[in-house]
């Protein structure tokens, strides 16, 4: 539950596709983030409700992969706040927040290349014990039957678009309630594409929180219920999916059309 | 275009497997250990093996940290010096010991209680020493960790020179050094057993912890990549402490058997020994922790075949020739890196 009773008024009211939209489970409030001096989030507002599938749109450099890491706790805002299921999470450091239910699939895969497989998988349950944990393992090579293949294999020589299903089948392992996924389809071929984009609505279906970045916003519109344009640090955009695809200046600007 | 199903992948020929468990270092190191056997003969080679033994045992400490936090710990040496002795303390005012235990069941529990105290002791130096040393450097530019390590060393070698001062000092040896049994017809010192037996039972212990438990996954995963580690819900600061911790206890056995083995101690103890033991992980493959315990053994052999053959003064001469001919030929150590790889 949000319980926080701010609206913020630039923002749509969610319509779901699946209709599945709750309580707003991810809250961005003016949030501002550094490198150093480099202030690279300047004033992000924004909000993901449970079920949904939000989108991050914007050219290099705008700054989605920063707000991915403010959410995870990987980098924490100067000023702006960053609210999880109704708590404060804005300083909360990374390896905590995912034991809460924030699972983040970061940009360029960053597999464990000198553990096996199966040890990867281990790694994305490490906040989790218990026999359930096997259940996961079958799930995702459900999902990924390359990877049940792989099992025993280091990381590191696997190719790039199964470094790209471990990446994800990891982040799933800690069975998330809100799930990150930085540039998912990124080198991958377009039938691997095709797949990973299924996997993410299956992923969704199955109860999961997406906050999705990709460069790829042609796909990422038609998944998501609802997306934000990102540009130097702040949005410049927010609205339906649907209405983001129909948009003109989305469609110049980040859909390749003249 | 064709169909994605699985390729028909051919079952790994018994050559390919053998060559995957990549055998040939561990395989030249007994060959010239074998050849040295017949140099040295017998009692210097058990000579080698014990004094390699300690060496492994300490540069398992340099290796680990060197694997998670790419640090130098130069401070290393020096914990193994004060290792030896918190040994002797325990030995002499806990225990009461002054020289060979005779009733093997005592000589066990004292010994027991022995590594206990002084590993844990040592372990709670080594994550302290990492607590308030190197922690708050961990964005600083690499030289600044390396230099505190130097000042950490400093600290540590005046600390126990204002308590025991600057002249070697007698150690209890529990073990009666002058025991012997026959094994082959070769008479092998009891204590030279026991040093290589507990030396290679840590090693086991150490790498079944790295290989197969959580902890040491996580070990792992944090030397391999260090945000991603985070985002699996591993405790940096924690992960890294605890394998301080274990190098540093390592580097108090190390320090137990030291003293046992040759019954003497002295402040300075820990820059000769930390440097050679420094050495072997660098030969070994820094970051790789079988690659330290190989290194260890090596520098053992070098150092006590230099000695053999007349050459005393040119053993550390030895050791680091042997260092820069392995360097050349294979850049990244005997084993290379293996604790993370970074990506
Ligand atoms: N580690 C860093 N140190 C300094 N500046 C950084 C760092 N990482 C990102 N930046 C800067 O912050 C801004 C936002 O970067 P970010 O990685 O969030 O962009 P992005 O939208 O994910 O881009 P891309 O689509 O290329 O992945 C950029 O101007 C970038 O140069
Ligand atoms: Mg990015």
């Amino acid at each position: 539950m949000s319980g926080q009773g701010v609206t913020t008024t630039t923002q749509p009211s969610s319509t779901s596709g699946n209709g599945a939209a709750g309580d707003v489970v991810l809250e961005l409030r003016d949030v501002h983030t550094y490198y150093g001096k480099i202030h690279a989030l300047q004033g992000i507002t924004l909000e993901v409700r449970e079920g949904e599938i939000v989108t991050l749109i914007g050219s290099n450099g705008a700054g989605k992969t920063t707000t991915l890491k403010t959410i995870s706790g990987l980098l924490h805002p100067r000023a702006g706040t960053v609210h999880f299921r109704g708590r404060d999470v804005s300083h909360t450091p990374a390896h905590k927040l995912v034991r809460d239910g924030i699972s983040h699939a970061p940009e360029g895969r960053r597999i464990f290349s000198r553990l096996t497989v199966m040890e990867n998988l281990q790694m994305g349950a490490y906040t989790r014990t218990g026999r359930e944990i096997d259940e996961n393992v079958e799930h995702v090579f459900s999902l990924f039957p390359r990877l049940a293949e792989r099992s025993g294999q280091k990381g590191g020589t696997l190719s790039g678009g199964e470094q790209q299903m471990l990446a994800i089948g990891r982040a799933l392992m800690a069975r998330p309630k809100v799930l990150l996924l930085d540039e998912p389809s990124l080198g991958l071929s377009p039938i691997l594409i095709q797949q990973i984009f299924g996997i993410i609505r299956e992923i969704n279906a199955q109860g999961t929180t997406v906050l999705l970045v990709e460069q790829n916003a042609q796909q990422a519109l038609e998944v998501a219920d609802r997306g934000y344009v990102l540009q130097t640090g702040r949005v410049i955009l927010a609205d339906t999916a649907a209405n983001l695809a129909a948009n003109p200046d989305v469609r110049r600007a980040y859909l390749g059309e003249i | 275009m064709t169909t994605t199903t699985t390729v028909l992948s051919a079952r790994p020929s018994f050559v390919e497997t053998f060559q995957r468990l990549r055998l040939g270092p561990y395989l030249f190191v007994l060959g010239v250990a074998a050849i040295d056997y017949v140099v040295i003969g017998p009692n210097q080679f058990v000579n080698a093996l014990t004094i390699g033994a300690i060496y492994a045992l300490v540069a398992l400490g340099y290796t680990m940290v060197y694997g998670i936090i790419e640090l130098i710990n130069f401070a290393h040496g020096d914990v193994f010096m004060v290792g030896a002795f918190t040994s002797m303390f325990v030995l002499t005012q806990a225990l009461g010991q002054d020289g060979p235990i005779d009733s093997p069941g005592m000589l066990a529990v004292v010994l027991f209680i022995n590594f206990t105290i002084t590993m844990i002791a040592l372990g709670i130096l080594g994550a302290a020493i990492e607590r308030f040393a190197y922690r708050p450097l961990r964005h600083a530019p690499r030289l600044a960790p390396l230099i505190t390590a130097i000042g950490v060393s400093f600290i540590l070698q005046n600390i126990i020179q204002i308590i025991y001062g600057p002249s070697p000092i007698n150690t209890p040896q529990v073990i009666d050094p002058a025991a012997r049994v026959e094994i082959g017809g070769v008479s092998i010192g009891v204590v030279n057993i026991f040093t290589i037996v507990t030396a290679v039972l840590l090693m086991i212990a150490l790498q079944m912890l790295v290989s197969r438990t959580k902890i040491g996954r996580a070990m792992r995963s944090t030397a391999s990549d260090r945000d991603a580690a985070q985002l699996m819900g591993v405790d940096i600061n924690r992960t890294i402490a605890i394998t301080f911790f274990i190098g540093s206890a390592l580097a108090g056995a190390a320090g137990v058997v030291q003293g046992l083995y040759f019954g003497n101690i002295q402040f300075t103890l820990g820059f000769q020994a930390g440097l050679k033991a420094f050495t072997a992980a660098v030969l070994g493959g820094i970051g790789n922790i079988t690659g330290a315990a190989l290194g260890g053994f090596v520098i053992g052999f070098v150092e006590v075949t230099a000695g053999a053959l007349g050459f005393f003064v040119w053993g550390q001469a030895a050791v680091f020739a042997v260092l820069i001919i392995t360097l050349v030929f294979r850049p990244s150590g005997l084993l290379g890196q293996q604790l993370g790889e970074r990506t």
